[in-house]
């Protein structure tokens, strides 16, 4: 398995952790990721929040990059990977849009590169394959997946798994060895997007989502989305002295726990930059 | 000494989740007269039906009780068990202890446990004392008398007619129709009205099943269920309708014009007239208020004028009788005064206030403006219309408190209309909800919408006219905010009500009316188009608000009743009637008024008794085809000579006492 | 006051057929169920939640809508948009709605919003990538809360999670070109 690897601006920042758990674990099972070369940003919300035409136009030019390299895109961002999804779909469908973003970027658009989200192409590999690589089984672990709003929003749009009960992560998760917990807030909206802009708005839907999180008894959330993540890790100290709460739940990547159960080093995987110390979720790998 | 076998009933958890079933037959089973009690989870289902013929055969009982629901969901059902087993199927008593005791009673199973025991004591106490009953037979008479010639009256008429049977067809309009041949276009499908109506209507007047008395009224109605005997009054049309040829010529002649009634006054008609081209029949009325000749004693165009000689001034109102077997009331509906009640909409007094009925008119091609949408005022096309939905229904402050059912969909279609025929028209359409049970009349509602319709949910507060235009006052509840629209024309979706003669007819026929004045049928779910008068039925909209499709499924519904009915020779008479015991009869008489059926009438009997001379009494006597065996004469009667069978004196004390005592 | 439909018509005309052209979506479909309101994250924040701005959309309110919070608290999660009975896309009618209100000037509402986005975009037309970073950095500075989330800020920095200095993609000209391209395009039409 060969892919064009869009790994987006917050894999080589805030999310290094995704970005190396990532490489890791598909390294380890066999998925080769191929980084486009020379890749840029996809605009993510600011871009469809300013222009329609700059929101489709941005993504374009990566989609040209990697239907150059003959190979479809894996990418680990939920933001990237609904953006350059969207993209994909409304330069294939609309002949208006193709013509004008054809005259932006100097490129005609030719639909070689399909966009696939990381989670999607890492669940793609056969379940029994994966069983077989499984060496510290996460035995004993609560896990509640969250997949937050892009990755399966609008199923227009992303349609590789249910936007109301999505089963992808959970099934990643069971076959680990870990127990997928079933739970309400799988894709309620974190406010990742306005956890700059407007923090307030944001600390409250953290909030609600760790609370629903801690009462179905998990010991983690898992993500996979750098922006979910970062938010749901590092807000957790403003969220206690916002609400008077005492949260202490690590959100971990589905990748690092993968990683853990494939029995990579926890150092390998980025697992000591968390905000919320994963040492305790680390011990489940035996 | 009877024996008695009681059967409690679980209704699965209805009954059983409350009381202790057990207990209860066991408690039961110390009733006097009580041989065998039992109990099972559901007494209606087949094994349960078969445990009691079993336990009427092994145990020789011969009378059964059954402690379940109401006697109206399964007494029939009972009956008809125990005609199996081979028992007279009045030898059974039920006691309702699920609707009486434990629906009401679920919170205090303790309470609910006594009283259905008391309940099942009063059951068996009458028991004890019921004897066997027999239905009688009465004549039937293979005719049936249609009340009203509207869509309902003609579909009616039609499937009784084509079923082989003859019908007497009434309508007190000069033509046949009603409301629904002024109609355009009918929703959802926008088929034209008259188109579908009119063939019916001359159906109507071809078949040899039908006899049509149009400009007639029924004055009267004797007998009963397969033995009415009706009066019928046919007005004066002072045209001799079988000289007629509906040549027109008196009508173009005629020089007095009057507002006409089927455009509602929005053109004029003669004094002589044809109310519309397609009218069925298709001969003029002189309506002899108006008339020329009538009123100031000279004139007589039209006699002068007809080469048929068939105008005849001497012509008076005739009375015919008719014997029929059954009777469909179709007297339809009309719409609701509004200019009456609502002050805050104008009373009537701008002109470019309409009904919806109006717009039909108006937008109707063969109506007063050739189909264009102009406004009475001025005969402008109106750029801005709106809609305003109940208007008097939905209003038990100043109209009516139901929903008139066809106003959503009519008021729809009225803004696809205007929206369709007027490029660059706005509507605004104010409701409190939008209702479309009907097959395709929600898809039909949305349509309109991506026509471009404005939905406000909110009743209009107030009209009032500025210049040429008017103000239209409401608020848009979805939004709490307050709204007004400045509009060329207003339509009101005016409330249906029943025709202004129902009351007269509801007598005649012995048929209650409900809080709303619709005709009140005999159960609003399992008997819709049947009466509590033996052998009359409703259909259309004088039962309640219909639109088209609802009113034809009912008329024929009416007319499939009224054929089973009338395939039969004779009819098995419900043996729960009163009787008169004539030996302790005092001739009193207090019984005949009370009886809302006219069944009791005083009868002259002769006494023979050995050793004295015959002599001649008064007493009353049952007309056991009208008796529905209320029980009213029975209250009457103070000696105690009128008796209601199944329910008499004695039985009523004993379950009386059983529970009192 | 009574809201004058017929005014508000006659003044806005063209308002509700050019949400129609931006967003693909017809507004007048939508039958006010509530169901987007019910399910909106941010809904309880927002001034004129989802189910009304579809509503002031159908009478063309347009005041109304362009300066509502509304637009710009939205967090385009899209719940609405999955979930909609009637299948109108409102999460798109709300990026069309927020980019109209833009152009007009219309950044009132929720300034910092609006902000964060000109600052995100900045840094992409510059490198070619967002420097999370400087965005962050710039985005306080110009909402004058310089040390706002400084914590998480250290605490990414300490943790190797932040880059101090932007890296810029070799083929930043052609991001820069789209951005200029777009811009033309768009005051032209």
């Amino acid at each position: 398995m060969k892919y064009a690897y869009y790994p987006g601006c917050s894999l080589h920042a805030t999310a290094r952790e995704y970005d190396q758990s990532t490489r890791e674990v598909c390294s380890a099972l066999g998925i080769e990721l191929i980084e486009i070369p020379d890749w840029s940003c996809c605009g993510a919300t600011s871009a469809h929040s300013t222009s329609h035409l700059l929101s489709v136009a941005l993504p374009a030019r990566n989609l040209t990059l990697a239907g150059k390299m003959g190979l479809d895109i894996a990418v680990p961002c939920a933001a990237c990977y609904q953006r350059l999804r969207y993209a994909q779909i409304e330069l294939d469908q609309n002949e208006g849009v193709r013509e004008k973003v054809a005259a932006v970027t100097g490129t005609v658009y030719e639909n070689k590169a399909d966009v696939k989200s990381l989670l999607e192409v890492v669940a793609s590999l056969d379940p029994e394959y994966l069983k077989s690589k499984i060496v510290r089984p996460l035995d004993g672990l609560k896990a509640v997946c969250y997949y937050g709003c892009l990755l399966v929003r609008p199923p227009r749009v992303t349609g590789f798994d249910d936007p109301e009960d999505p089963q992808t992560m959970d099934n990643l998760m069971r076959a680990c060895g870990a127990e997928a917990l079933d739970w309400g807030y799988k894709t309620e909206c974190c406010g990742a997007s306005m956890g700059i802009s407007n923090e307030a708005i944001t600390l409250k839907l953290v909030r609600d989502i760790l609370q629903v999180a801690e009462k179905a008894g998990a010991d983690c959330l898992v993500a996979a989305c750098p922006l979910c993540q970062s938010n749901l890790d590092s807000r957790q100290t403003h969220i206690n002295r916002a609400f008077g709460t005492g949260f202490k739940m690590p959100v971990l990547y589905f990748t690092q726990l993968i990683g853990l159960a494939l029995g990579i080093e926890p150092a390998r995987l980025g697992l000591k930059s968390h905000f919320v110390a994963t040492a305790g979720i680390v011990k489940f790998a035996t | 000494m009877p024996r008695i076998g009681v059967f409690v009933c679980w209704c699965g958890s209805n009954i059983g989740g409350v009381i202790d079933c057990p207990k209860l037959a066991a408690d039961a089973g110390e009733l006097p007269g009580v041989v065998l009690s039992t109990e099972y989870k559901y007494m209606c289902s087949e094994p349960g039906q078969n445990s009691i013929i079993q336990a009427i055969r092994d145990h020789r009982l011969d009378r059964v009780v059954v402690a379940s629901c109401s006697p109206r969901l399964h007494e029939e059902t009972f009956r008809k068990t125990l005609a199996r087993a081979g028992l007279n199927p009045y030898l059974f008593e039920m006691a309702n202890i699920r609707e009486h005791c434990t629906w009401v009673h679920n919170k205090e199973p303790e309470k609910a446990q006594v009283k259905s025991l008391a309940l099942v004591s009063r059951a068996v106490a009458k028991a004890n004392l019921l004897e066997p009953l027999f239905p009688s037979s009465i004549p039937m008479t293979k005719r049936c008398l249609v009340i009203g010639g509207g869509i309902a009256g003609i579909q009616a008429a039609l499937d009784v007619a084509d079923a082989g049977h003859e019908v007497i067809l009434v309508e007190k309009e000069p033509t046949i129709g009603g409301n629904m041949v002024k109609l355009d276009k009918t929703f959802p499908t926008l088929d034209c009205s008259a188109c579908i109506s009119t063939p019916k209507m001359v159906s109507v007047s071809t078949h040899p099943n039908i006899t049509l008395y149009t400009y007639s009224e029924v004055a009267g109605v004797d007998g009963y269920i397969g033995n009415f005997e009706v009066t019928i009054r046919r007005k004066a049309s002072y045209v001799d309708h079988s000289e007629c040829t509906g040549c027109g010529d008196c009508q173009t002649k005629c020089p007095t014009k009057v507002p006409s009634e089927f455009n509602l006054g929005l053109s004029t008609r003669k004094a002589i007239y044809i109310p519309f081209p397609q009218a069925v029949p298709n001969k003029p009325v002189i309506d002899a208020a108006n008339c020329r000749y009538f009123t100031t004693g000279k004139c007589k165009v039209c006699q002068k004028i007809c080469t048929t000689e068939a105008i005849d001034y001497e012509q008076q109102d005739t009375v015919i009788t008719e014997k029929v077997g059954a009777i469909v009331v179709a007297t339809g509906y009309q719409l609701f005064d509004w200019a009456a009640a609502y002050g805050e909409y104008g009373y009537g007094r701008y002109p470019d206030v309409v009904t919806g009925m109006h717009f039909e008119r108006l937008v109707n091609a063969a109506g007063p403006t050739g189909g264009k949408i102009q406004r009475p005022s001025d005969q402008s096309e109106p750029k801005t219309v709106v809609f305003i939905k109940c208007v008097g229904s939905r209003d038990p402050a100043k109209g009516k408190e139901y929903c008139s059912r066809a106003c959503c969909m009519y008021t729809a279609k009225h803004a696809h209309q205007v929206l369709e025929k007027i490029p660059g028209a706005n509507v605004y359409i104010f409701y409190i909800d939008v209702r479309t049970p009907g097959k395709g009349y929600e898809e039909f509602y949305q349509r309109t919408i991506s026509d471009g319709a404005v939905y406000v949910r909110g009743r209009v507060s107030k009209i009032y006219q500025m210049g040429d235009k008017l103000v239209v006052r409401g608020s848009d509840t979805l939004l709490g905010r307050p709204v007004e629209v400045e509009a060329d024309m207003v339509v009101l979706a005016s409330a249906m009500v029943s025709s202004s003669g129902i009351q007269d007819v509801a007598r005649m026929v012995s048929v209650q009316v409900d809080k709303d004045g619709w005709l009140q049928e005999a159960h609003p779910k399992l008997r819709p188009v049947e009466t509590h008068t033996g052998g009359v039925f409703v259909a259309g909209s004088c039962q309640g608000p219909k639109d088209i499709p609802d009113t034809v499924a009912q008329a024929s519904a009416a007319a499939a009743k009224v054929c089973g009915l009338l395939s039969r020779e004779e009819l098995a008479t419900d043996p729960m009637i009163s009787t008169v015991n004539q030996a302790i009869c005092t001739g009193c008489g207090l019984c005949v008024p009370a009886c809302p059926y006219q069944a009791v009438e005083l009868k002259t009997i002769t006494e023979r008794i050995p050793g004295h001379a015959p002599r001649e009494r008064t007493v009353a006597d049952v007309n056991s085809g009208l008796c529905q065996g209320c029980g009213a004469c029975n209250v009457a009667c103070r000696p105690g000579a009128m008796q209601v069978k199944g329910f008499t004196n004695d039985e009523l004390v004993a379950e009386v006492d059983a529970i009192c005592l | 006051m009574h809201i004058n439909l017929t005014a508000v018509a006659k003044a806005n005309a063209g308002f509700l057929e050019r949400v129609k052209a931006a967003s693909g979506q017809d507004v007048a479909q939508c039958y006010q169920c509530g169901k987007c309101t019910a399910g909106c994250p941010v809904g309880y924040a927002m001034d004129e939640p989802p189910t009304r701005i579809m509503r002031l959309l159908q009478l063309s309110l347009k005041d109304e809508v362009l300066n509502s919070n509304a637009i710009w608290l939205c967090s385009t999660c899209a719940t609405c948009t999955t979930r909609c009975p009637k299948d109108i896309d409102i999460a798109g009618v709300m990026d069309s709605l927020r980019i109209m209100a833009k152009r007009e000037g219309r950044i009132k509402a929720v300034r910092s919003i609006d902000l964060f986005n000109d600052v995100f975009l900045g840094s992409v037309r510059k490198y070619g990538r967002v420097h999370e970073l400087g965005v962050g950095m710039g985005h306080n500075l110009r909402t004058y809360k310089p040390f706002k989330d400084a914590d998480i800020g250290t605490g990414l920095m300490l943790k190797g999670r932040m880059k101090l200095l932007p890296s810029k993609i070799k083929g930043q000209g052609e991001i820069a070109r789209i951005f200029n391209e777009v811009r033309k395009l768009e005051e032209a039409e």
